[in-house]
Parts: structure tokens; sequence; C-alpha cells
């Protein structure tokens, strides 16, 4: 009962800050809640299953393009381009998860990177369609839903996205495929011997890790108007394993809660110096030796135990 | 020009890639056989090294041969340092622990890449080659240079498979390699073998870089294409295992640079990221490499 009134809170703490918030801010929150989705797919793989990937921005970037393709070369409205783009990291998760899945560890993470660079240099390549490195100009979150205005819907779906992806990631892993993701994580032998096929566990759990991470690239180049190459480049792969890594991997609010805290060391450090780059780096290393369990992760292992 | 000396100039320009790759990798596949770590900032060891010798060859001046020399001398002890530095402070306390490693040497990576932006600046800037001589063919001039290079690259590798065959510290880091509990046991100070490892590893990517840098030029991005190569070149060869990935590395080496002469450089990476994770998937000791148990 707790855990529905955090979550519950958490959501309704999120729109009074979007009400209240002026306009450069709740941009700003739009732009977090859309990423968070995509933490929340990296988290389902990583933080519940314990499938270190480094190709997740080849499922973002099939959601970008997925839904970016069809709208500027078949003219489809935003929401059937919204779902394209969803399913489309789907089925890129699942044809990367066939081949990559029959790997573990050390050689699934160079796998699953080798993966998403092919991916990346395939939309360099068709970069008469794709636009390459320029990308793609889309019309944006105007218009999207009739009477508001292009901030106001923006930050509208976005909120909408995001609660719906908490939702759907909370019943998902207080139910029983859930905790099935987690016994592939703790000891896959062991499920196997339960009977579990770690296989199809393990490549159902990056489907809907894909699924996550499509609806985030979707809603990023529909709302903020714009797919390009770029976002198929290792560094969102990385992101991703950071905001979890920040917030806790294997906790649901840990990926808002990373990606907002990553967004805004970023923001802040931009407003004093240039090397910004340098904060991502040193955030990963000092993440990794001092505190590898993130932050929610470590409250919920010092004081809060009942943290899903 | 007619087809034969186009596709020999197209060979020549391809060992030259093959010469380098086959150094850079080599460190790499160091480091992961007797580690176990994967080294993602193994390229930003190369764009180090690459800047070090911009700034020692500018520093120095003098004849380019002396500035070069200096630079090839001191530019990967500088580098070797700054990676036993990062072993000691970092990867040690992660206790060699393969993801935790992968993770904190992206982290790497983005410092690396930040202080060269910050320090060097965004620019690319060339190095002096130490001597301008081209030697002509009967149908094109070629640069001596590059062809320095190719025999430099096979003295250094000849140089380390003589480290690791024939003298003691070769044989106590080929000893970590097979077991390092018992090497332990043995009074080897693994510790040490581990940071000596590494810092030969990322010296042996800053030679390559040095070598590269009066042909190519040097930049804060640089390490990119070599890392993927090299990642490439070691998975291909078998991991681990010094002698399939320089044969990986030639053959890597001249068909990447062949399919990028002929038809698309981007192409060639799309193919060669896909073999390789195929590789790795159906063959994971490798194309040359033996199953181990």
């Amino acid at each position: 009962m707790k855990v529905w009134i955090l979550h519950v809170a958490v959501l309704l703490a999120l729109l009074v800050l979007l009400l209240v918030l002026p306009a450069y801010h709740a941009t700003n929150l739009a732009r977090i809640m859309v990423l968070a989705v995509f933490a929340i797919g990296y988290n389902l793989a990583f933080g519940y299953t314990g499938l270190l990937s480094l190709g997740h921005a080849l499922f973002f970037a099939a959601g970008v393009y997925g839904a970016a393709l069809p709208v500027t070369y078949l003219g489809f409205a935003q929401l059937p381009a919204l779902i394209a783009g969803l399913v489309a990291g789907a089925v890129m998760a699942g044809l990367t998860g066939l081949l990559a899945l029959r790997t573990a560890g050390v050689s699934f993470m160079i796998v699953t990177l080798m993966f998403a660079q092919a991916g990346y240099l395939s939309l360099l390549y068709f970069g008469e369609v794709t636009g390459g490195d320029e990308g793609l100009v889309l019309p944006g979150a105007a218009g999207l839903i009739p009477g508001l205005s292009a901030d106001a819907a923006r930050t509208t779906i976005a909120y909408g996205l995001f609660a719906l992806a908490l939702i759907a990631s909370l019943l998902l892993v207080r139910g029983r495929f859930g905790r099935t993701m987690v016994a592939m994580r703790e000891n896959e032998e062991r499920s196997r011997m339960l009977g579990y096929n770690p296989f199809a566990v393990k490549l159902a759990a990056l489907v809907l890790s894909g699924l996550f991470a499509g609806a985030s690239g979707a809603a990023y180049a529909l709302l903020f108007g714009y797919a390009g190459a770029s976002f198929a480049t290792i560094q969102y792969s990385i992101l991703p394993m950071l905001w979890v890594l920040m917030g806790g991997a294997g906790t649901v609010l840990g990926p808002l809660i990373g990606t907002a805290a990553m967004f805004y060391l970023v923001d802040i450090a931009g407003s004093y110096t240039t090397a910004t780059l340098l904060f991502v780096g040193v955030a990963l290393v000092l993440l990794i030796l001092f505190a590898p369990r993130g932050i929610l992760g470590t409250i919920r292992e010092r004081w809060l135990p009942w943290l899903p | 020009m007619g087809f034969g000396p186009f596709l020999l100039l197209a060979l020549m320009e391809s060992a030259v890639t093959a010469a380098t790759l086959a150094l850079t990798a080599v460190g790499l596949s160091l480091v992961f056989g007797v580690m176990r770590v994967v080294n993602v900032a193994h390229g930003e060891f190369f764009m180090l090294g690459a800047v070090a010798a911009w700034f020692i060859t500018n520093f120095i001046g003098g004849p380019p041969w002396f500035a070069f020399l200096m630079a090839l001398a001191l530019a990967p002890l500088a580098v070797a340092a700054i990676a036993a530095l990062a072993d000691r402070l970092i990867l040690k306390r992660l206790d060699y622990e393969p993801e935790a490693t992968i993770v904190a040497t992206i982290g790497l990576l983005y410092i690396f890449q930040q202080a060269a932006l910050s320090f060097y600046g965004p620019q690319a800037m060339p190095v002096e080659p130490p001597f301008n001589f081209r030697i002509q063919l009967p149908w094109f001039g070629y640069s001596a240079y590059k062809l320095s290079v190719i025999l430099l690259a096979a003295l250094v590798l000849i140089g380390v498979w003589l480290f690791l065959t024939r003298s003691k510290a070769g044989l106590v880091m080929r000893a970590t390699q097979v077991d390092r509990e018992t090497a332990q046991a043995f009074g080897i100070d693994t510790d040490r073998v581990y940071a000596a490892v590494f810092a030969l590893g990322a010296g042996l990517a800053a030679i390559a870089a040095v070598l590269i840098v009066p042909i190519a030029q040097a930049h804060y991005l640089m390490g990119h294409d070599p890392l993927l190569l090299a990642f490439i070149t070691v998975i291909v060869g078998g991991l681990g295992s010094l002698r399939g990935t320089v044969i990986a590395a030639i053959l890597i080496g001249l068909s990447d640079g062949l399919i990028a002469f002929f038809w698309s450089p981007t192409l060639a990476k799309i193919l060669a990221t896909l073999l390789v994770a195929m590789v790795l998937v159906f063959r994971p000791q490798g194309l040359f490499g033996a199953r181990t148990t």
C-alpha cells in the first residue's frame, strides 16, 4: 500500500511542479521525463535482469527514426508515429537479443556495442534518407493537442508518457514476471533448474526494455522536433547506464532521480565551465568506486527496505 | 594510373593502417589477456599519445628528426605513467571486476577526452615527419616515412614478443595471466604486474599514435576509430591471444583499407562491426583462438 502511495505522490508532485514552474524549467522537466522513460527501460534490462548492455542507443534511435521516417516520408500523424517508434524499438531489441543473448557478460556488452555501432554507421551510410549527422527536422509539438500551445502540449504528453511508463514498470517488477527477471540476475543456473528458460525470459526482458527505449526515442523526436544520427552514437548507450547507476539500479524511481540529478548537474556545471564531459566521466568513476548502488539503492539498503 | 598500380597504392596505404592497428590491438589484447579488463579508454591512450607527441615536438623544437625521436621516446612513457596511475587509483580498488571496470574505463574515456579538449583544444594539428623523402616508384611517388612506420611497428612488435617470451618480467606476466592465485603463492606481486601490464598496453597504443601523427593529425576525438578497430581485431583474433591479434590486425587492416579505398569507409566499418558481433556470437574463442575450457 505505501508503495502505491509513494509513487502516486511522486506523480502528483511532478504534476504540481509542471504547473508552478516557469516555462524554461517546465520544458527541462519534460525533457527529463521523456529521457527517464529511456532510463526506466534500461533499468529493466540492467537493474532487474542483470543484462549490462552497451547498445541501447540502437533501440532509442530505432524509436527516433521509427517515428521520424513515417512522419517525413509517409505523412503519418503524430500518434501513429509514436506507436511505430515504440514498435521499432521493441523489434530492434528482439532482433539484437536473438543473437546477442547467446553470449553473456563482457561478450554481451561488446556484441550489443557492435550492433549499436553498426546501426549508427548505417544511419550515416543511408544519409540521404535519414539526414545523417544533420538529421531531419520534424513539425514539433505545436498542434499536437488542439487548443494547447506547443509548450503545454509537450509537457502534457511527456508527463502522460512518463506516468504510464512508471506505473507499467512498477506493476511489472512487482508482478510474477518481474520476480523471474530478478531470478535471472541473481542466479541463472538455479532458475534454469527450477524450470525457467533463461533465454526466453532475458529476451522478453530485453524486448520490454527496447519498447520503453523506443517509446522514449519516438517521443523525444516528435516532441522536440528533431531526429538525427547522433541519437545512435555510443553516448546514448552510456547515458542511460549513467542515469540508472546514479539513481540506483533495480529501483523503480531510481531512473527518474538519476536522470534529473545528472541533467541538473551538467546544466549547473555548464554555467560555470564548458568542461561538461568531465562531470559525466567523474560521476561514472566515483559512482562505480564509492556508490555502486546509486542514490535510491543506498537509501533502500540503509533506511527503507520496502522500496521496490 | 592502371588498376595494378592503383591496387598497389591501396595495399600500401592499408599496410600502414594494419601496422598501427597491430600495435594498438596488441596493447588492448595484452590488458585483456592478463587482467581480464576490457579497457574502453584504450583509444584515449592512443589519442593522448598523439597529443603528447604534438606538445613534445613543439616544446623541444630543433630539427624535425630529433623532436620526433624525443616524442617517440617520451610520449609513450608519459601515457604509460598515466595508465599506471589510473590502474592504482581506480581499477585496483574495483578488484578488476569485469563489468565495474568497463564502467570505470568509460568514465576515464570522458575524463581524458575533456582534458585533451581543455588543454589542447578542438583543432587538429599535425606533427612534422622526421624526414620528407619520397620513394619514386615507376607509377607514383610514395612517402618513405609511411614505409618506415610499417618497419618500426614490426620492430616494436618483435620487441614485445621477445620481452614476453625471453625476459623474467615477461615470464611473470604470463604466469599471472595463466593463474593469478598460484602466481601470488609463488611470491609474485600481482598488483605490480597488473599496473605494469596496463601501462605497457597504454604505451603500445601511444607508440602507434606517435607513429601515425605525422600522417594523420592529432585531435581530441581521434581515439574513437582506433578503439573500435582494435576491439574488432582483438575479438576476431581470439580474446587474449597475441599471435591471433597480430594476424587479425593484418587481415582487418588490409581489408578495411581496401574496402574503404574502393567502396566507402562507412561500409567497411559496418561490415567489420557486424563481423565482430557474429564472431562473438558464433565463435567466441575467435577465428584463430583455440577453445579453452
